[in-house]
């Protein structure tokens, strides 16, 4: 049965302020019933206060071989980094 | 230092869990038995959908039904610890020391699971009441009843729309799932009628203004019945001879069965302790 489902992408927001994160997947047959069992799956421990389902099939993803140009050439450039900076404290989510 | 006036405390007051009833030295047993009602109909449809637990057809599903048995034990947890409030083992002593004749659910709930239409058959039917009398229960005058339903009243309205999903997705879907919902919400229906039963001991609750009346919403009830039967493009069964007993103890052979497993373990071992 499972097996005929599409599957969905779930982000939950954790709390007010936050950005959606991604915690998972889950099948269901359309998007209202994708997202009670997105509710029922990943907040049901008080995890989240907003919920995002999207479909899987509607990611579009880079190509894990293209992962060498894609990223490689960023890590020898650690002056993009805010690293050279102190952070106030009153800053948060950082 | 100057001593406090001595308190007086009426008669019959117990000092906890029935700050509403009548101090007159009787215990309220029709409020203990209205909770009872309550708690125990939360109680067994908790069980019975617990009996799904990893059998559901999909990983979701079943941890959505287990979700769903969580929530009504929950409830059942609250109202039976009310009801048991002067005894020790409170609540534990009603859900598990009990035999079946002392069993105030309603028949509905009690009813095998049966298919997965069966059971949102029968959750429709049972949660879509439960939702529109504790809404009305939050305007109860005894101050636990309303506590508890504000808070019951949010879990039960989510009850009430995953199931009307399920049965509109199963009824408007393949033919065998429209078969089977046709089959559930038929095998449910004669027991529907038990909700909206008011013998003597309800209508004195209703008129001190514990108890909301079911009366006073059975037609909103049979239309928002009708629309979820509608949309899932399944005909309402005709009515049929009402099945009712199950508040004053008269059971369908299926509580005994359930009560065996659910009260095994207490009753064999009294000394376990988790």
């Amino acid at each position: 049965m499972s097996h005929d489902w599409p599957l969905w992408e779930v982000f939950v927001r954790t709390k007010g302020g936050l950005a959606h994160r991604h915690f998972g997947s889950v099948h269901a047959p359309d998007a209202e019933l994708a997202l009670r069992h997105a509710r029922d799956t990943y907040t049901r421990r008080m995890e989240g206060v907003s919920l995002w389902v999207v479909p899987s099939a509607e990611i579009v993803a880079s190509d894990p071989d293209q992962a060498g140009e894609l990223f490689e050439p960023a890590e020898s450039k650690i002056y993009r980094h805010p690293t050279f900076y102190d952070i106030p404290d009153e800053v948060k989510h950082i | 230092m100057a001593s406090l006036p001595p308190i007086d405390v009426p008669t019959g007051a117990t000092g906890k869990g029935s700050f509403d009833a009548p101090a007159t030295g009787e215990p309220d047993a029709v409020r203990f038995d209205y909770l009872l009602r309550l708690g125990d109909d939360s109680l067994i449809l908790g069980q019975r959908l617990g009996e799904w637990c990893g059998h559901g057809p999909v990983l979701e599903v079943d941890i959505s039904l287990a979700n769903l048995a969580l929530d009504l034990v929950g409830q059942a947890t609250l109202l039976l610890d009310e009801a048991g409030a002067n005894d020790e083992l409170g609540g534990d002593k009603l859900a598990f020391h009990r035999d079946v004749l002392d069993f105030r659910n309603c028949l509905l709930v009690e009813q095998p699971n049966g298919d997965f239409a069966r059971t949102m058959a029968r959750h429709l039917l049972y949660t879509t009441w439960q939702h529109m009398l504790f809404q009305r229960l939050t305007q109860s005058n005894d101050r636990f009843l309303v506590e508890f339903a504000s808070k019951a009243v949010k879990e039960v309205a989510y009850h009430r729309e995953l199931s009307s999903e399920w049965v509109v997705r199963l009824g408007d879907g393949t033919e065998e799932s429209a078969r089977r919902m046709a089959e559930g919400i038929d095998w449910n229906w004669r027991f529907m009628p038990e909700l909206f039963e008011v013998d003597d001991a309800l209508q004195s609750l209703i008129d001190r203004g514990v108890a909301p009346d079911a009366r006073g919403f059975e037609g909103e009830y049979r239309s928002a019945i009708a629309s979820v039967l509608a949309e899932a493009k399944l005909a309402q069964p005709a009515d049929q001879r009402p099945i009712l007993g199950g508040r004053r103890g008269h059971h369908s052979e299926h509580l005994g069965h359930l009560l065996a497993v659910m009260q095994f373990l207490p009753r064999t071992y009294p000394d376990a302790t988790w």
